[in-house]
């Protein structure tokens, strides 16, 4: 058991670290200030770049990786790229998500799943598990299920964690509560204890969702074809400098979003809880 | 003896998982070169180490990590520390690391590469690009968590700047630092795995490559299960090495 809390602890360090980074965007000067330094170095990276100390090749000027992320965005290729990456990684995510919850909660309940599991999730959550990438390739091939599953497989362990840690730290009397009301196993599960636990497993999501954002890169730029991660990499190869900095810059945006997008899912699923309300 | 006793115990699952692997593969119940025996991987792993190409290029990997890593801490660190301190800084800083917090930080490879080439520079300079981030907002949050009545007692008592750092923002700044640099830890095994298996000649990611693009998988699936034990091994020392540095916390 010691293992599994050790490791929850990791993914709790993380989730902190991105509550925290979003809580202090709040005043309006910081965020005035916030808008100027970006200007500021999109400003120093143009100037640089057209400086001469550095070729067209190591650092396209800005503007010129602008254009064509216009260029691409009208050709349709970008399109196309981020529509095949956020599928993978997507749909990844959410096979890890319900995968992960259902995992923690079996194991939360059978003593025999967490025997048996407890040890694999300790031993396996701290390990870089993309090193079985070509494993995964030598067994599913190079297509999206194999990008999927690597995803998958990265992206589970902190889901798990997060939903055993969760349920364990479910206050005694509220279950004690549903089951004095007459509440069986499974309503206990679905109405008192996850809804409990929602604030830690959504925590888990938010180190689950950049894992699976990066893994998925990661197989795209090993295996190649369409997506972000292989137009990329084909640039690089091509000595394209300005599509290995569009490439960056989309990756940047879209990673940006996506964490955005699940912090205000979690402010509108926990609208409940008091953590909601502090931030406010 | 009873400790040993349960901790082996726990991890009799993976044993069983061990045993599971050998029988499926010896029954063939799964294509041979897809799934070799354990024990011809073990067999493997000591050829290869014999061989000399693990040492060898586990070696490279353990240098690139090292250093790449021990650059994100210090640098990392420090400019948390002087952001928590020093508001000018922190105004501006702060959204630069906002924004490039969530960037997927396996998209610097190609950039890496474009400008550093194959070697061990571009993968030094991924590492230590990708694991700053955590370290400096962990310095950052610990910093400016630290309590204002022991800032404000030692400024009293006449310490400096440089001292008030050391000897009082630091120490308080200590478990959240930490914890920023357990995930830089772990980030480093994964961007140094994956940028080898993509992009290099030598380290453990390539080796991995190499073996699989020859059809050597007994040594592939060696050297894939010695990276991810190391990855393990190190988050456990890294532990163990916190709770010791931290024992002077009640």
């Amino acid at each position: 058991m010691a293992g599994v809390n050790e490791t929850a602890s990791l993914a709790g360090a993380e989730a902190a670290i991105s509550r925290d980074a979003g809580r202090r965007l709040d005043a309006v000067f910081r965020s005035g200030a916030g808008i100027f330094s970006i200007l500021v170095l999109l400003i120093a990276w143009e100037a640089f770049a057209r400086s001469g100390k550095v070729t067209a090749f190591m650092l396209p000027p800005f503007s010129a990786v602008a254009e064509r992320i216009y260029a691409d965005a009208i050709a349709g290729d970008l399109w196309r790229n981020l529509a095949v990456t956020l599928f993978r990684a997507l749909t990844g995510f959410a096979i890890a998500a319900v995968g992960g919850v259902a995992l923690g909660a079996l194991m939360a309940r059978n003593r025999i799943v967490r025997w048996f599991f407890d040890p694999i999730i300790s031993v396996g959550f701290p390990m870089p598990k993309i090193a079985f990438l070509p494993i995964i390739i030598l067994w599913l091939g190079l297509y999206d299920v194999s990008k999927i599953s690597v995803v998958v497989f990265d992206a589970i362990f902190p889901v798990v964690t997060a939903t055993l840690a969760g349920l364990a730290g479910v206050e005694r009397e509220l279950i004690w509560s549903g089951r004095n009301m007459g509440a069986n196993e499974r309503e206990l599960m679905w109405q008192i204890a996850l809804p409990a636990a929602l604030p830690q497993i959504l925590t888990g999501l938010q180190v689950a969702l950049p894992i699976a954002l990066i893994v998925a890169i990661i197989a795209e730029m090993a295996m190649g074809g369409y997506g972000l991660g292989g137009a990329m990499m084909s640039a690089s190869r091509f000595a394209d400098s300005r599509g290995v900095f569009a490439g960056i810059v989309e990756i940047a945006i879209v990673g940006y979003a996506l964490i955005k997008a699940m912090a205000l899912v979690r402010r509108r699923l926990l609208v409940w809880h008091h953590e909601t309300a502090e931030d406010r | 003896m009873a400790a040993v006793m349960r901790a082996s115990a726990a991890y009799l699952p993976l044993l069983l998982l061990a045993i599971a692997w050998e029988a499926v593969a010896r029954l063939n119940l799964v294509d041979s070169s897809a799934l070799p025996p354990l024990s011809k991987v073990a067999v493997a792993w000591i050829d290869l180490v014999r061989g000399r190409e693990l040492i060898d290029n586990g070696a490279a990997s353990l240098y690139r990590g090292s250093v790449g890593l021990l650059l994100a801490i210090f640098g990392g660190g420090g400019l948390g520390l002087l952001m928590a301190r020093w508001r000018l800084l922190d105004v501006f800083v702060n959204p630069l690391v906002e924004l490039f917090y969530p960037l997927p930080k396996s998209a610097l490879i190609p950039v890496t590469v474009l400008w550093l080439g194959f070697g061990d520079g571009s993968k030094i300079l991924l590492i230590f690009l990708g694991c700053m981030i955590p370290v400096t907002i962990g310095a950052y949050n610990g910093a400016r968590g630290s309590d204002h009545a022991l800032v404000w007692s030692a400024r009293s008592m006449g310490a400096n700047r440089l001292r008030m750092m050391w000897d009082v923002i630091v120490p308080s700044a200590l478990p959240e630092l930490l914890n920023g640099i357990r995930t830089a830890l772990a980030l480093a095994f994964i961007l140094l795995v994956s940028s080898e298996l993509i992009v290099s000649q030598q380290g453990f990611g390539y080796l991995i490559g190499y073996l699989g693009s020859t059809g050597a998988y007994e040594g592939m699936y060696a050297v894939v299960l010695t990276v991810a034990f190391l990855g393990f091994a190190a988050d456990r020392l890294y532990q163990l090495f916190i709770q010791w540095l931290l024992q002077w916390r009640e």
